[in-house]
């Protein structure tokens, strides 16, 4: 099967650091990739270079086009949805106002929303900005299934969560990745265990290591050395 | 008594000039990041307008046509000057503060430096009794256009696909971005809507003053730059509470004091607030 996502000598420079230095993977059309990395790897740039929220070089090929330098906006209308590192959610705005605002089709599915997240029916007017991390994970997650998507970018859904929330945000992104092919920034390798069908690692800006997800967290040598963690 | 009640009600009239401006300046930079000095063209543009149009088609129709005309100037500006620049701010505030200087320039050379006598309503020259004090009916005017254009706003803001929009994009114009909206059409929108109301404030000045000049919406300009930093950047309210604020002030100082000292007062109050609130009235970027 042809990726859903193809890059190849991905490059970015930013306020006179090389941040990513060729970067090449591809992400499979069904499943979930992981992106891992060390903190400052490049894997958040990474994303944002695909979505072009940063100036890049090389190639992006997304559902087979070339989509580098096209408008952010445009490629997530053609369904590249991205759940941003920090959620992102507007504060001022109520959760019910955050979702509208999100709605790009004349039938959002809200049912799907309310199925995984039936908390944020019932927080409807409350303002985003007092939601916990965890409620806001969830908002930040249902604006991206209002709409149908061919490819989710998410960035670090489990950073600063409690246990219990990483869990039923795991299990959420599983429910999804069933549906929509993920690619996975994260830093919990459980979750990534859980989830992740293959894996590509950023060291310096730079591809170090790409396969199964399985192959890399079972190699504790090479998972220690690529992420400076792992069992002992 | 009846001097307070005449101080308090013109000095509302001056703050109803200050909102309208403030409100679209205040759009503006809090959703495009734009430091827009030549706000004030838009303002001329609506005064100079209608003062060309009254005598063709009469007042009503004038005033409409002005505030028209500064609403696609304000488009026409975001379009073509400012677009380009959106990741160049020093660029911006050269570009906006050589069409101020250049728009000045322009009305002089067409209809000369003088002021010019505006027409307004024979209703807005007469005066209304309140306690004692004989009040110009022009306040009123400038009062409840100002309190009808923030609610309108707010109601706006609040109701609408656009104000949804414009509120995201004050607080996080990137992630706007990122959920497939293309937020330079609310650029555009946000810029023709501050236009309009600049419009408008310059229509109402006119029948206040009952005179128009070119130089007029640079030094009303000033006032409104320091009601959108007392308001908070991007707030509406925030602006309609300094403006009130500012206007009251200078009336009271003005008079009370010695000449000139309300604009020293005003100056006094944004150092007060900078330094003991300095994201303003509201605290934090929201726009309702």
């Amino acid at each position: 099967m042809n990726p859903i996502l193809r890059v190849a000598g991905l490059s970015v420079r930013l306020g006179g650091s090389h941040i990513l230095q060729g970067v090449t993977f591809d992400v499979a059309p069904a499943g979930v990739t992981a992106l891992l990395g060390r903190n400052g790897a490049g894997k958040t740039t990474t994303l944002r270079a695909i979505l072009g929220e940063v100036p890049a070089r090389g190639t992006v090929e997304y559902d087979g086009r070339a989509v580098l330098g096209r408008a952010t906006h445009r490629l997530v209308r053609d369904g590249l949805a991205y759940v941003p590192e920090d959620r992102c959610v507007f504060a001022g705005l109520t959760v019910a106002e955050n979702l509208r605002l999100a709605e790009r089709v004349p039938d959002p599915d809200y049912a799907l929303v309310h199925e995984l997240f039936p908390e944020l029916k019932a927080r409807a007017a409350q303002r985003a900005g007092t939601l916990s991390g965890g409620q806001q994970q969830m908002v930040a997650i249902a604006r991206v299934l209002l709409n149908p998507n061919r490819l989710l970018l998410v960035d670090e859904p489990t950073k600063g969560l409690a246990p219990a929330v990483v869990s039923a945000v795991a299990t959420v992104l599983g429910r999804v990745a069933a549906r929509v092919p993920v690619l996975l920034v994260e830093q919990n390798l459980a979750v990534v265990r859980k989830l992740a069908d293959d894996a590509v690692v950023i060291e310096a800006g730079r591809v170090a290591w790409r396969g199964p997800a399985d192959e890399l967290l079972g190699d504790n040598e090479t998972t220690r050395s690529l992420l400076g963690v792992g069992r002992h | 008594m009846s001097t307070v009640i005449l101080l308090t009600l013109t000095g509302l009239g001056l703050a109803a000039l200050y909102f309208l401006i403030a409100s679209g300046l205040s759009l503006v930079f809090g959703l495009a990041g734009v430091l827009n000095f030549a706000h004030g063209l838009f303002l001329s543009a609506g005064a100079y307008a209608t003062w060309w149009a009254a005598p063709h088609v009469g007042l009503p129709l004038a005033v409409v046509l002005g505030i028209v005309a500064a609403a696609a100037t304000g488009a026409l500006v975001e379009l073509v000057l400012i677009r380009p620049l959106y990741a160049r701010h020093t660029e911006q505030v050269l570009v906006t503060v050589g069409l101020s200087l250049a728009g000045v320039a322009l009305l002089q050379s067409v209809w000369g430096a003088d002021a010019r006598v505006f027409l307004r309503p024979a209703w807005a020259s007469q005066v209304t009794g309140i306690l004692g004090a004989n009040v110009p009916d022009d306040r009123f005017l400038l009062i409840g256009a100002a309190v009808l254009v923030l609610v309108a706003l707010l109601a706006f803001l609040r109701w609408t696909r656009y104000g949804l929009i414009i509120r995201a994009g004050v607080e996080n114009r990137a992630m706007v971005r990122a959920l497939g909206i293309d937020v330079r059409n609310a650029f555009t929108l946000v810029f023709a809507i501050g236009g309009a109301l600049a419009g408008l404030a310059g229509i109402l000045g006119g029948m206040y003053f009952t005179s128009i000049s070119p130089g007029q919406g640079a030094s009303l300009l000033i006032f409104a730059f320091i009601v959108v930093v007392i308001g908070g950047l991007g707030s509406i309210t925030g602006s309609a509470v300094a403006a009130a604020g500012v206007g009251l002030l200078q009336q009271f100082v003005n008079y009370y004091g010695t000449a000139g000292a309300g604009d020293v007062s005003v100056v006094v109050l944004l150092a007060a607030v900078l330094l003991l609130r300095p994201a303003g009235v509201a605290g934090k970027a929201v726009t309702a």
